[in-house]
């Protein structure tokens, strides 16, 4: 697959002076083609990453590849990949052509190609006719849309985005959201977006790389994220967890909050620590009998899809339900869920170890059948 | 009705400035314009005005201003941009302000002392074997103590242009594929024009009615507008020409003001 990648870190790190690295030792492959996200809270190193790539500023160590090449010390002007920027950066003395135009100008480009190149790149961001408008009297999400214009306009390799919809609201966002990913699929260019919101990498990505204090904490599909978390901090950061600690009693028999259940887990060592996540959602109120746990509903909140139920045990854990049915604060009620919604987490697992921890399962799965 | 009124009373020292400062310093300008030396009422300081003598002041007053100006900004400029990127920009900006607050007649004087016969000039003219020169009551001292006194006032407005850019617009550029000079001719420059404008203005009108500089560094050697106007008033006598010079020199500000005033773009 060595064909494929397009853009490739080999242990890089950025740090300041003496302070603490803001990207500590990363390593990871881009591949052609692909939407990829950078999840993480602010000043986790997310932007730092992107602007590696862009150019702007240089590794203290480790090198960054670009098609084979090592590009180090190519300045961002000499790179072939565009960025979208977070506040956008249009021009505000060129008009919206002029602002599309302007990488095709400094290529130097025959004017009647640019003509034709920036005409496309408007309608490919539904904003033909507006050529001729002033930067100022674009709406936030039009200014958006020039600077993704912009930055397609070059026909570059890759393109970076730089959080470049948390300026919008939510329903111009969810909009944009869409319409970033179907621009993506039509151009089958290599997308890199940086965002905080776990939502939007969720809806947006083929790969999220989620990102905390400089390193890559875990990188796959939305969906492996999203289901087999590889530590506290991602369980938590991507989606809302429960996450209680416990102890592996054998192999698909765990022990939490002092009783035992039964769960599709295994290969850990015998009574090992680890840590307990059920997502609110897999968690179904019952009645106190039924009930998996016996809790007591503390205060309860209308989330328009679902009732967003906070509830404590009576070892004070707190237990987040997610539920179409109505609960009454203050009442005793069960919760039932299924072996399958407990995810257990290995404590301080690095990635390659979980990886090859959950590829043994698969084998026991085939060996199975 | 109260708050109405107190507006009201808070316009009477603006409406009473510029009614004792503006309008009827103008205005008299204006009046004594039409009088002639006897004090008869004529239009031939107009008529004089459009004589040679009077046109090449102008011409030389505004060549001179021209250069005053132009070789501001060539300094200032690159100073400005050098000072946005130093770590204590605003210590920097400050020590170059700090001597526009020293009274003109006091640089004026120890700018004689420097460039005099033996100042300390020519002092290193001879140290480094070109010998004595000629420095004060030149054109080269006249220009070069003028762009002196006017720099702070050019880099200042120019800073500040160059302070309020966007930094991500130059990382756009670049992104786009922009070299550092493109850079700053498509984006850095029009972008921080307003800045070279305000710059250009506060040098180009006052240098062109300078007249104590004519005198002490220059010799009276250079004759500008300004030192017809002082000429005229003090020695000759001849407030109606004065008057009239002055007039022109209003219209002429005016004229420049209006030109190099864009309405402001911005995002």
């Amino acid at each position: 697959m060595a064909n494929a990648s397009i853009i490739q870190f080999n242990n890089v790190t950025k740090q300041y002076d003496n302070d603490p690295p803001v990207l500590d030792n990363v390593s990871f492959e881009i591949e052609r083609g692909k939407f990829y996200t950078l999840l993480g809270p602010s000043g986790c190193g997310k932007t730092t990453i992107l602007r590696l790539i862009a150019g702007f500023m240089e590794p203290s160590k480790g090198e960054i590849f670009f098609n084979g090449k090592k590009i180090n010390q190519i300045p961002a002007n000499k790179r072939q990949v565009n960025t979208v920027f977070q506040d956008y950066a249009l021009f505000p003395h060129l008009n919206v052509f002029e602002n599309v135009a302007f990488g095709l100008r400094i290529k130097k480009l025959k004017n009647a190609d640019i003509q034709a190149k920036v005409k496309e790149a408007l309608s490919f961001v539904n904003l033909s006719g507006y050529e001729n408008r002033e930067i100022r009297e674009m709406s936030g999400g039009q200014r958006q849309r020039v600077a993704i214009a912009r930055a397609i306009v070059n026909e570059p390799e890759v393109i970076l985005l730089d959080e470049p919809l948390s300026a919008l609201d939510l329903k111009l966002r969810t909009e944009m959201q869409y319409e970033l990913r179907e621009l993506q699929r039509r151009l089958g260019i290599t997308f890199i977006f940086v965002t905080h919101d776990q939502e939007e990498a969720l809806a947006m990505s083929d790969e999220i790389f989620v990102i905390n204090k400089g390193t890559i904490q875990q990188s796959g599909t939305p969906t492996d994220i999203y289901d087999e978390p590889i530590n506290r901090f991602v369980a938590d950061f991507i989606g809302e967890s429960n996450i209680v600690s416990g102890k592996m009693k054998k192999d698909y028999l765990v022990e939490f909050v002092g009783r035992e259940f039964d769960c599709v887990d295994m290969g850990f060592n015998l009574n090992e620590p680890v840590e307990i996540v059920i997502r609110p959602e897999d968690l179904e109120i019952t009645s106190l009998e039924r009930g998996k746990l016996q809790v007591k509903v503390d205060s309860q909140l209308f989330r328009g899809v679902h009732y967003e139920i906070s509830c404590y045990d009576k070892d004070g854990n707190e237990w987040l339900v997610h539920s179409t049915k109505k609960a009454n604060v203050g009442d005793e009620i069960g919760l039932y869920f299924d072996p399958e919604a407990i995810h257990v987490m290995r404590l301080g697992e690095t990635e390659e170890e979980f990886d090859r921890r959950l590829e043994t399962y698969a084998d026991v799965d085939r060996h199975g059948k | 009705m109260e708050n109405k009124l107190t507006r009201n009373l808070y316009k009477i020292p603006y409406l009473l400035w510029i009614l004792v400062f503006v309008i009827v310093p103008i205005a008299l300008v204006v009046y004594y314009s039409f009088f002639d030396i006897e004090g008869h009422f004529s239009l031939g300081n107009y008529r004089k005005f459009f004589t040679p003598v009077y046109l090449q002041m102008t011409v030389s007053s505004f060549w001179y201003a021209f250069l005053i100006t132009a070789i501001s900004l060539i300094i200032a400029y690159p100073t400005a941009l050098l000072l946005t990127k130093t770590k204590h920009k605003q210590l920097w900006l400050l020590l170059i302000i700090v001597p526009s607050w020293i009274n003109l007649l006091l640089k004026a004087y120890a700018f004689i002392g420097i460039f005099g016969t033996y100042g300390a000039a020519n002092s290193f003219l001879k140290v480094i074997g070109i010998g004595q020169q000629q420095i004060l009551f030149t054109d080269f001292s006249f220009v070069f103590v003028s762009v002196y006194i006017f720099i702070p006032f050019m880099i200042l407005p120019i800073f500040n242009s160059l302070n309020e850019l966007n930094p991500t617009l130059i990382d756009a550029a670049n992104d786009l594929g922009a070299s550092k000079w493109t850079t700053f001719r498509r984006v850095i420059f029009p972008l921080t024009i307003d800045g070279v404008k305000s710059g250009c203005q506060v040098t180009f009108i006052p240098a062109l009615s300078l007249f104590m500089l004519t005198r002490l560094i220059a010799g009276n050697r250079v004759i500008t507008l300004g030192t017809a106007i002082e000429q005229h008033f003090l020695v000759t006598q001849d407030w109606g020409m004065g008057s009239t010079i002055a007039v022109f020199l209003i219209i002429i500000m005016v004229l420049i003001m209006v030109l190099t005033n864009t309405k402001k773009r911005g995002v």
